[in-house]
């Protein structure tokens, strides 16, 4: 992966008139500031439980458990946002900036709310339900039960054990990596930058074995 | 796409890749340069490639493209 900060690069910092007013009447206080604040909660809330809905039923999440979870989002965006306000400079539309923060609470409170469900056990390896999770159709099973046998070989073999922790668990086992990020007292970049080194390391093994291309450009 | 090719695809990993830090760090900016139809593809390629490969970014940048343009009505 590529350094930190080196994706940002030149961009005007000047914002549009619409999220310039946002900054000044927020960073006032008085009634126009909290006419301003009661607006922009309304909106997160409304980002909140459209997400919380979207995403709930595949956790196993719904009703009035869900909407809390909406609810204390768009609290904590809101909090975030306003202690935030001097970071923003204006490289995007004021409120796509704030959306972003009740976007990543709802990630980050589905993630927590995850290891709630009581079927869920991280220490479970069922290995059985990977060939389902790529496709693989049961029928065929000839031809790719040689090319999954050398996968899970070079999962036990070149894996650190946390990364062959981190892969089992999302991949084999299903669990979302911010769900993960969680239960291990990680972050989602630590836990995707694990996941990316064992994808390389098992790419590279099965092609050395001639079960995949050499070619690992990478780009599609 | 069959088994052997989303296997392949999914272990194909791009060395362009910004990783979740950087990509959520600049989301809005890259969603913003989506909404108004820009190349945000080609600007920020590192970014594209992450969302290409991380799951859980990019169903927080489907989620922020569909609130600003639902809020663009």
């Amino acid at each position: 992966m590529i350094p930190v900060n080196s994706v940002v690069d030149e961009i005007p910092a000047r914002p549009d008139p619409e999220s310039a007013e946002w900054i000044r009447v927020l960073a006032v206080a008085g009634p126009r500031r909290e006419a301003a604040l009661a607006r922009l909660h309304e909106m997160l809330l409304r980002i909140a439980q459209r997400e919380a809905r979207r995403r709930g039923p595949r956790l196993l999440i719904g009703g009035p458990e869900l909407e809390d979870l909406a609810y204390q989002a768009a609290a904590d965006a809101l909090m975030a946002i306003t202690g935030k306000l001097g970071q923003f400079r204006g490289e995007s539309r004021f409120t796509t900036w704030a959306y972003r923060f009740v976007i990543l609470e709802v990630s980050a409170k589905l993630g927590r709310h995850f290891w709630r469900r009581p079927d869920v056990r991280l220490e479970a390896e069922d290995w059985d339900r990977l060939p389902g999770r790529f496709g693989f159709e049961p029928a065929r099973e000839s031809e790719w039960r040689d090319l999954l046998a050398a996968l899970r070989r070079a999962v036990d073999t070149e894996l650190t054990a946390r990364q062959r922790e981190v892969f089992v668990a999302i991949v084999v086992n299903d669990v979302p990596l911010d769900a993960l990020a969680v239960r291990l007292g990680s972050n989602r970049n630590a836990i995707y930058k694990m996941m990316f080194d064992a994808r390389r390391k098992l790419r590279a093994a099965l092609a050395a074995n001639g079960y995949l291309d050499d070619d690992d450009s990478g780009c599609s | 796409m069959n088994g052997w090719a989303a296997l392949d695809r999914f272990l194909r990993t791009d060395p362009r890749d910004v990783g979740c830090a950087e990509a959520m760090e600049m989301l809005h900016v890259y969603v913003d340069m989506v909404a108004s139809g820009g190349s945000a593809e080609q600007r920020y390629p590192g970014l594209a490639a992450h969302l290409r490969a991380c799951g859980p970014c990019s169903e927080d940048f489907e989620a922020l493209l569909a609130a600003v343009r639902d809020a663009e009505g």
